[in-house]
């Protein structure tokens, strides 16, 4: 597949409310065929985008193409192409599994209603639950039927916003092996999340804050980006080492995980040598995580944010 | 383009409805419920036929037939003798002052010309400010007195009997000469209850699902703003024929309301006035933000419905800036075809000058709405 053949391409995207620019000025661009991890801190204007991507909002400013047609004039032909999966659950909580997917199929058009809904119903294992009314059924479920619903109409675009906020960590993993099958089909999926493990799953990633497109790329080009060092204290007393060091401007993440205490920061002198001076316990050097990425370009966009 | 508007969405969405009311025990409680809870109210819990009503006498021959005609009329239940008077003034002052509702004055030698095959009259002054009080009783009072006098014309005058009427019954309506009948309740309520359910349940249709979320959905679906709308009411278009069956059913065998013209005229235009205010409904639906707005939005369209449409009060009644509103709401004109074809029989041609205001209205509230609809979340 040519790699610079590209789904979604928006350029210079604004969206104000009144006053409050939500998303400023930015510009996504997602290859056919892959999987794009959206991801940035809560009010990111991850919603915002998802939403004038589809045609739900209207850009303030900028423009672009959704599978080749402009999100502007076009948002008729865009919404037969797209699958929209929202953040909260809005299928019909009093209708059945199969109501809902047969009420999907009628509104746009299809034929052979009974069967490709059995087969939907098959491949995401909801056939033994389709009578079943959406309102009962537990987050997991939900998030299957809303992804069934959004592929019924065989979109050639997945726009999906936080799809797995508050489901177990099986059911996200049997979601995104769902995902990645439709990605190898050929569909192209735009995914907002919070969770750095679906980050990593993804071909590359978008980080907004405030608006603003932080840094994109691949997982290890955004984590290679942030220049942090990353070190590892183990022992008895990390939570002391913790105290002592904790706001000191060297410091960019700081978290225990078990019995290790994982600080990075920017300066790797610096850092080096405040560690040595606090604490007694062995240092070692790691690897900054995806992670410890976010919370420097989150800190770092704050920061930003607060200075104008 | 073929896929301006597609009948097969509007029936998808119109199913989905169905499906979603078939589920929603308490709208259908509702919906079956509303005509026979009104119905019944106005039929029996508020008397429209009340009884003991306070009465005065004044009469100017005591004798055994005169005692007799008072007796029978407290016995009859609709009289409440409160007074005997003596004077024309002191009757005219009670019924101006609201104190009693009937003044019955019975002449001079009543019995002596009755007797002689004079003709003597009874005088009635009814008090008619509140029309619908009275009728029972003004309707039942001559043939309380006829009854009376006739049963008591027996021995040598016996032979009067058979020349009726041996006396008249004058009946002077004060204040309000026009009168209505309690009939015209009937006719009211089908437009009232229809009226009620139809705004309610489609301003609750479009809030109810962008509360729930269902909104954000169904626009990022290809459908069209008239597919939705019409989808959306169709459910609520059965429904509001099912209560007008209801309605009908027991006007005529619960209240013997007679049905004069044709049903089948009455529920063609039925339709126009359900879509009428489907269509209202669907605009306040489609300009509220939450469920709480709608309701409010639908009360301030239903209220002056029922004042000012001639349900509560008579519309010519009403000072001309009130029929000027009353005259732009569709409950006015399907009020008067409804008591058109009910009660006087009336037919297309005469009903039609009531029957184009409601296409246009039906026209307008549809263009506005399916205009203001907003196809994104903006």
């Amino acid at each position: 597949m040519n790699k610079t053949e590209l789904a979604i391409d928006v350029k210079n995207l604004s969206k104000k409310f009144g006053n409050k620019v939500v998303v400023n000025h930015i510009d996504v661009q997602v290859p056919k065929g892959q999987i794009i991890g959206f991801l940035g801190p809560n009010g990111s204007g991850k919603t915002t985008t998802i939403r004038m991507i589809c045609g739900l909002l209207t850009p303030t400013t900028g423009a672009g193409t959704c599978m080749g047609m402009d999100i502007r004039t076009k948002a008729d032909e865009i919404r037969k192409k797209v699958g929209y999966m929202t953040q909260k659950f809005s299928f019909w909580e009093d209708l059945s599994i199969r109501e809902n997917l047969e009420f999907v199929a009628r509104v746009f058009g299809m034929d052979n209603i009974k069967e490709r809904v059995d087969n939907a119903l098959k491949n995401l294992g909801l056939a033994q639950r389709q009578e079943q009314l959406a309102g009962t059924l537990s987050g997991g479920w939900k998030q299957r039927l809303a992804l069934a619903a959004c592929i019924l109409h065989e979109p050639e675009i997945l726009l999906l916003d936080e799809p797995t906020a508050g489901v177990d960590p099986k059911a996200r993993r049997e979601f995104w092996d769902e995902l990645r099958n439709l990605s190898e089909k050929g569909i192209t999926i735009l995914v907002s999340t919070h969770y750095m493990d679906e980050a990593e799953r993804c071909h590359s990633i978008i980080y907004i804050a405030y608006g603003d497109i932080m840094v994109k790329g691949t997982v290890q080009e955004v984590i290679d980006s942030t220049k942090l060092v990353t070190y590892s204290i183990s022992g008895d007393d990390i939570m002391g080492v913790m105290d002592k060091i904790k706001g000191n401007p060297e410091i960019v993440t700081m978290a225990p995980y078990g019995d290790q205490l994982r600080i990075s920061g920017s300066d790797k002198y610096k850092l080096e040598h405040l560690l040595n001076k606090s604490t007694k316990d062995k240092i070692t050097q790691a690897e900054p995580s995806l992670e410890d990425a976010f919370i420097f370009y989150m800190t770092k966009s704050a920061k930003e944010e607060e200075n104008g | 383009m073929a896929d301006v508007f597609s009948l097969y969405r509007v029936f998808a969405i119109g199913r989905k409805e169905f499906l979603q009311l078939k589920r929603d025990k308490i709208t259908l409680a509702m919906i079956i419920g509303l005509p026979i809870v009104l119905l019944t109210l106005f039929g029996y819990a508020i008397n429209t036929d009340p009884k003991n009503l306070n009465s005065a006498v004044l009469s100017r021959d005591n004798t055994e037939f005169t005692r007799s005609v008072i007796t029978g009329l407290k016995n009859s239940g609709y009289f409440k003798i409160e007074k005997e008077i003596t004077t024309d003034k002191e009757g005219k002052e009670l019924l101006q002052s609201g104190k009693m509702q009937f003044v019955i004055t019975i002449p001079d030698n009543f019995s002596r010309n009755l007797i002689r095959g004079d003709k003597p009259s009874i005088l009635i002054e009814i008090d008619a400010t509140d029309p619908v009080t009275i009728a029972g009783a003004a309707s039942s009072l001559q043939g309380i007195i006829k009854s009376i006098i006739i049963r008591d014309l027996k021995g040598p005058v016996a032979h009067l009997r058979g020349e009726l009427p041996a006396f008249d019954i004058e009946v002077q309506k004060l204040y309000n000469p026009e009168g209505l009948t309690h009939y015209n309740i009937v006719p009211g309520l089908i437009a009232l209850i229809l009226m009620i359910t139809c705004i309610i349940m489609t301003a609750l249709a479009l809030t109810k699902e962008r509360e729930r979320g269902n909104m954000e959905n169904l626009l990022s679906m290809p459908v069209q703003p008239i597919e939705v709308m019409m989808g959306k009411i169709s459910p609520y278009i059965i429904i509001g024929y099912i209560q007008s069956i209801i309605i009908l059913l027991m006007a005529k065998f619960l209240f013997h309301v007679p049905v004069l013209g044709s049903v089948a005229l009455l529920m063609l235009l039925t339709l126009i006035f359900i879509i009428c205010n489907l269509a209202l409904g669907f605009a306040i639906s489609t300009a509220a933000k939450n469920q709480t707005q709608a309701l409010q939005m639908s009360m301030m369209t239903m209220i002056p419905s029922i004042l000012l449409s001639g349900f509560a009060f008579p519309f010519y009644g009403m000072p001309l800036w009130a029929q000027g509103v009353g005259g732009c709401l569709p409950m006015t004109y399907f009020i008067r075809i409804t008591r058109g074809i009910i009660l006087k029989g009336n037919s297309f041609i005469e009903v039609w000058p009531h029957v184009w205001p409601l296409l246009i209205f039906m026209l307008v509230v549809t263009t506005f709405t399916v205009r203001i609809y907003k196809r994104t979340l903006d």
